[in-house]
């Protein structure tokens, strides 16, 4: 792979339990990053060790057993510990990125509502309608919100897997509020569209809700997984679909997240 | 109720209100609280009626001295959500508050059992300040369910209902209508050092009860060897030696059956792994093949090109059983099966990167009725679904894919259930062997020993009974997976470091088996004190024998200590010196400085006895039901559409019907490496042959994985039944796309008491079966496992669960962009049946569905098989077929409706056209053709045009054209005669597909 001074840098950070952190750092360099590994507990020690990054992922897996519930303990512990820097790298431009339970340490964390104390916040992922993991196939598309590097209405295939990822809010009003301020980012859609039931919508998520972003655009969390469709083999009826594909739906979205960083000031 | 008098709340007090804060979490009120609407479901099905509401509280005790802010930053940091929790806060030693008239049910783990949750919570609590930094076991968890009954149900149900519903008493404390719950550490066992067991002076009688007491599994044979060789060093063993012998020389560890001399029809068979499974791999001498047999797992190569400089890339795979355990608790056995077999892989040479797990589970009819329970046991409905959520939580928390498997049910596992799991590792070829020195470091990874796991391998050598479930409290272990995801991850740092020369697991006997393995060559002394414990008061053969979970040994080079145990230091996971490997061919154990054990490793490895055991096999005498049609049976006969409606039943028959509940509760897709997922079709509801995953990003090449099973053909033919499982795991492997000639095979015996001349034939036989298929297919067994004394007790009678061989085949594919899928793609094209259908129906689901036993167990022709796969690989090759799907269970029937359901589209057949033998007398030919099993048999489809380069391609093997896919959304078939036999929908198929139990 070639490497030149222009790729974005990107840091995909880890905790005890990730588990998605190889397939996300291909994501990102088929995307177009620079990309490396850290544990949080060291940036958590040496904020400094983010500097000079355009992006920052926190990808899925099951930080702390997600023991107590999905993203808890991991989400507290950044708030605690490395808050302030995060904070830091949205404020100069920097973008923040959590996937599965990467956005679930993100809602756990408070940086989707950055004025709220935790005992305030008003969304929530917690178990899905079923009470059971679940793992399929889904279709995502992006609404128009602030987060301007997914464009609106484009839609994308990718993999749900999880127990706790339906999106709630504390009431309707809430839900209003995410939207007028453009937070509802992506929604599961029915492919051919219409009726978004159960499995389209695959966890009873409220508004069909499956990522939103800060009131910044820059902070952006969803449950699915786009770094699991980054090759054309890995659509779940690429036997049926043209060969002419030569790759995953999942990979546009990570080169887009790329780009967007490239004009992040750092 | 009162509060207690005194507050003589010592440890692991449980007086009836607990000295502790207790903070429930419960659902807001509006907000779904599905936990609640399972456990109301679950307890409905058992009988209690009128249950109006249940709801679940998740519960934490908190130590008594947390003053108020402490209590309110736990909650509000990580207790309790802002957004849909609800919480109730109750004092030390006081009631709860109201309770809306609900009963409460608490369940809270018994002292001493694994509890995860709890030290996630001590941790993150004590990082928090809110906990001193020396807090240890001051916090633990508990459930509390509030059941509110209709008015005038019956209360006095409850307590049954919720003691089999909500609780497994084997590891858990359940109050029902009191509030005591336990809190704090088990008691310590009175301290001591070297015990001697007195055991010169023994006869028989003694012998045998001082193993039956001491739970050693030992029999007199075993006993007596042991007395003798204590003899000849003139003393007497210490109890640590003896548990040391126990551990080491259990069928679990040993496979003494396997291994010793078998006398059958006149015939002497010294060592019959060796003279059949093993036997087949070394006469086939597959250079690919890199290490089999004597580590924790099969080495196979699989690409040599990517990383040439480390020898490029390996497979390892291994499939392990956890039946008994699962027996006693089926989410904490299953659960801790994948994190044994994970182990197994993270073992294996200097450790593999584990890639994908598969599970197969063997387990009585779900819809068995509740008094046929035998006592002791639980509901096959109750394990199924244990053994499930167990895998799944286990898998899903290591980010390994869950990916192939299966499920099959039958009255023969209703009191001992069979659990396999398997994973496979990606490993570099620079990795793929280790070796101990004399003076490197025995140090230990992982979760701290406490008394979990004690005799788990002495007890899975032993036959299950009514008190199982209470003796063998103690061989459960929890599994803590977080623990074993650090592991991993400080091992694969650590082994590109190259900080350590060998590595092993801590499964069946604990430190002993590991310690003893790794040192069998050389010798080793181990400190006992220094392994870190869970909590005080363990014995030293405690420590040495639990089976205490995630825990590696390792050989380390003292100069490379510091680095070694830094390393796992950043993961968040301790390693401890705790002893020396030595150069004397001893194993000695100290106890704060007093040895408390001193053996030969010679004698420990060596000296198990081998006695003759005698065998026999006499065929069950069966009269040859024949094949009747659907309408000339008493179950279809009446029906207006006899061949619609037995198709549809097939469908729906346990061991076709949909897996899909299952399955998409494993995460199949982490990794990002899928290329065939388990379930295939245009809904992703039908089920794949095989599954293939890409493991290198920089390589096209791909790994199949297949397995195969059927307990009806082992029952009736041992030998036909591994021929047929094995054929059966190749199908799978070779329909999606894997090479048959790159294909690696695994074999797991789950068996009964094989001290029984009947089910030692039985297994002799199936020991031949599996050789000659190896041979005839090319395909080494590169690794496998057996699991005797599956037999079930009841009073006087003994059951033995019937012969299960579990094959699992892993191949490669050559290109994954040539994969194959079983869905019907395109209308208009043609559907070829690849293969010769015989009339062998013995134990076959159409058979078995009609009540009739006998007749002849499909078998392959090994002949012409093995050239039937190669064809069919180059056809997949040229990418020549459309769609491939084998045929299994439920014949060519099943397949068919399954390829259509799969597609979306229907099909017409025509049976006519197929060239047959006479079947014979009391065949129907239309059934015989649609519902034999008969193996190396594939539904092919194929465009107009590719149809005879493909028949050229599969030149000598029949292949004919029986119809074509059509849009008319219905399956047509007609029979021999032009006959129009069925006629479905393809919405009425995937109905009765879907209508089995659904957890």
């Amino acid at each position: 792979m070639t490497i030149t001074a222009t790729r974005p840098k990107a840091l995909v950070l880890r905790g005890p339990g990730t588990n998605c952190e190889d397939e996300t750092l291909r994501a990102l360099r088929m995307g177009g990053a620079d990309a490396d590994l850290l544990r949080s507990d060291v940036a958590a020690r040496e904020p400094g060790r983010l500097d000079g990054y355009g992006v920052i992922v926190f990808a899925g897996g099951f930080s702390y057993g997600d023991d107590l519930a999905a993203g808890r303990v991991w989400g507290a512990s950044l708030r605690n510990h490395l808050g302030v820097a995060l904070r830091a790298h949205v404020d100069r431009g920097g973008l923040i990125l959590g996937v599965c339970n990467g956005f679930q340490v993100l809602v756990e964390s408070g940086l989707f509502e950055p004025e709220a104390e935790p005992s305030e916040r008003s969304i929530a992922l917690f178990a899905n309608a079923s009470n059971h993991y679940e793992c399929r196939w889904v279709t995502l598309e992006a609404q128009e919100s602030r987060c301007t590097w997914l464009k609106a209405g484009e839609q994308m295939p990718c993999p749900v897997a999880h127990g706790e990822g339906r999106f709630a809010v504390t009431d309707d009003a809430a839900l209003e509020r995410l939207k007028a301020a453009g937070q509802i980012a992506l929604t599961y859609v029915h492919p051919g569209g219409g009726e978004v039931g159960y499995p389209a919508n695959p966890n009873g998520a409220a508004g069909d809700v499956a990522g939103i972003c800060d009131p910044t655009g820059r902070v952006l969390g969803l449950m699915p997984h786009p770094e699991r469709n980054l090759d054309p083999w890995a659509h779940p009826t690429w036997t049926r679909l043209p060969a002419s594909r030569s790759e995953g739906e999942g990979l546009a979205f990570y080169r887009a997240l790329v780009e967007s960083a490239m004009g992040a000031s750092l | 109720m009162a509060s207690p008098g005194s507050g003589a709340a010592g440890p692991a007090s449980s007086s009836p209100l607990p000295d502790a804060w207790r903070v429930e979490v419960f659902r807001r009120d509006g907000v779904d609280d599905p936990e609640g609407v399972h456990a109301q479901a679950a307890l409905t099905e058992l009988g209690l009626a009128g249950v109006a509401s249940v709801r679940l509280g998740r519960g934490y005790l908190l130590p008594p001295g947390l003053d108020e802010p402490a209590r309110q930053r736990a909650m509000k940091e990580f207790l309790v959500d802002p957004v849909v929790d609800d919480v109730r806060v109750t004092a030390p030693k006081a009631e709860p508050a109201a309770t809306r008239g609900a009963h409460r049910v608490l369940v809270a783990r018994k002292p001493g059992v694994m509890d995860p949750v709890a030290q996630t919570l001590e941790d993150a609590l004590r990082d928090d300040g809110v906990l001193p930094p020396d807090s240890r076991g001051a916090v633990s968890t508990f459930r509390a369910w509030e059941i509110c009954l209709e008015e005038g149900a019956d209360a006095g149900a409850l307590d049954a209902a919720a003691r089999a519903a909500l609780a497994n008493e084997v590891i858990e404390a359940i109050s029902i209508g009191t509030e005591a719950l336990p809190y704090g550490a088990p008691e310590p066992r009175p301290r001591h050092g070297r015990v001697e067991v007195p055991i010169s002076g023994l006869d028989d009688e003694a012998l045998v009860r001082l193993s039956t007491e001491g739970a050693l599994s030992l029999n007199l044979t075993e006993m007596k060897e042991v007395q003798g060789h204590f003899a000849a060093e003139g003393r007497e063993p210490s109890l640590c030696e003896l548990e040391t012998i126990a551990q080491t020389w259990s069928e679990h560890c040993q496979h003494k059956t396997f291994r010793g001399v078998i006398e059958m029809d006149g015939e002497v068979i010294d060592n019959l792994l060796k003279s059949t499974i093993a036997k087949a791999t070394f006469d086939l001498n597959k250079d690919w093949c890199v290490s089999v047999f004597h580590d924790n797992a099969g080495i196979v190569e699989f690409e040599p090109d990517v990383d040439p400089e480390r020898g490029g890339w390996c497979l390892a795979v291994k499939v392990e059983t956890h039946n008994h355990p699962s027996a006693i608790d089926p989410y904490g056995g299953a659960g801790t099966g994948i994190g044994g077999v994970i182990r197994d892989i993270l073992g294996v040479g200097l450790g593999a990167k584990p890639i994908a797990n598969t599970d197969a589970f063997f387990v009585g009819p779900t819809d068995l009725p509740e008094e046929d329970v035998p006592k002791g046991s639980m509901h096959p409905r109750r394990i199924l679904r244990g053994v499930v959520d167990g895998v799944r939580d286990y898998g899903n928390r290591m980010g390994i894919p869950t990916v192939s498997g299966g499920v099959w049910f039958h009255e023969g596992y209703v009191g001992n259930p069979l659990v396999y799991a398997g994973t496979v590792g990606l490993i570099p070829r620079d990795c793929a062997s280790k070796e101990v020195h004399a003076g490197d470091v025995v140090v230990s990874v992982g979760g701290r020993t406490g008394r979990d796991g004690i005799h788990g391998a002495t007890f899975s050598s032993i036959e299950l009974s009514e008190e199982s479930e209470m003796v063998s409290a103690a061989a459960v272990q929890i599994g803590d997976p977080i623990m074993e995801k650090r592991v991993l991850d400080g091992l694969l740092r650590a082994r590109d470091l190259k900080l350590y020369r060998a590595v092993t697991d801590c499964g069946a006997g604990g430190l002993s088996s590991a310690v003893g393995e790794m040192g069998a060559e050389c010798g080793a002394e181990v400190d006992l004190e220094k392994v870190p414990l869970k909590y005080p008061g363990l014995t030293p053969e405690e420590i040495w024998i639990s089976e205490a979970q995630e825990r590696m040994v390792f050989a380390v080079p003292t100069e490379k200590l510091a680095e070694f145990i830094a390393v796992f230091e950043s993961e968040e996971v301790e390693a401890s010196a705790i002893g020396t490997y030595t150069d004397t061919g001893r194993l000695v154990l100290r106890y704060e400085g007093e040895v408390v054990g001193d053996m030969s490793m010679h004698f420990l490895h060596e000296g198990t006895p081998r006695p003759t055991r005698r065998a026999e096999w006499i065929a069950p005498n069966h009269a040859d039901p024949g094949c009747p049609g659907p309408g000339d049976t008493g179950t279809f006969e009446a029906e207006e559409t006899p061949w619609n409606a037995a198709i549809l039943a097939l469908l729906g028959r346990p061991n076709i019907a949909s897996k899909e509940w299952i399955i998409r509760q494993y995460d199949h897709e982490v990794q990002g490496m899928s290329v065939i997922k388990p379930l295939s079709g245009e809904r992703g509801d039908a089920p794949s042959d095989g599954v293939i995953l890409r493991p290198l990003p920089d390589s096209k090449k791909g790994v199949a994985l297949g397995c195969g099973a059927n307990p009806r053909y082992g029952v009736l033919d041992p030998e036909a039944m591994a021929e047929a499982v094995i054929d059966e795991a190749m199908r799978n492997v070779v329909a999606c796309g894997g090479d048959p000639d790159h294909t690696a095979i695994l074999d797991n015996f789950s068996w009964g008491n094989c001290d029984k001349p009947d089910r030692l034939g039985a297994l002799v036989h199936a020991s031949r079966g599996c050789y000659s298929a190896a041979m005839a297919y090319g395909t080494p067994f590169v690794s496998g496992k057996d699991s005797l004394n599956n037999e079930y007790r009841v009073g006087e009678e003994t059951l033995s669960i019937p012969p299960t061989l579990y094959v699992t085949a892993m191949s490669r594919v050559p290109s994954v962009a040539n994969a194959v899928t079983m869905d019907a793609k395109q209308p208009g094209n043609l559907l070829l049946l690849v293969g010769v259908t015989n009339a062998e129906l013995g134990g076959s689901e159409w058979l078995d569905m009609l009540g009739l036993e006998g007749g002849r167990v499909p078998r392959p022709d090994l002949e012409r098989a093995p050239s039937c796969l190669r064809k069919l690989h180059g056809a997949t090759k040229l990418r020549q077929m459309r769609a491939c799907h084998d045929l299994s269970e439920g014949g060519l029937a099943v397949a068919a409706a399954e390829m259509c359901m799969a597609g979306g589209f229907g099909a017409d057949i025509d049976l006519s056209v197929i060239d047959r033998e006479d079947f014979g007398e009391g065949y129907d030919p239309d059934a015989t053709l649609l519902f034999s099993e008969s193996c190396t048999r594939f539904l092919v489809e194929v465009e107009q045009g590719k149809k005879f380069n493909f028949q050229t391609k599969m030149m000598g093997i029949a292949t004919t054209p029986i119809g074509r896919i059509s849009k008319k959304d219905r399956l047509v078939i007609k029979g021999v005669s032009g006959k129009a036999l069925v006629d479905l929908g393809v919405d009425e198929l995937r109905d009765a597909f879907q209508s089995g139990f659904q957890g």
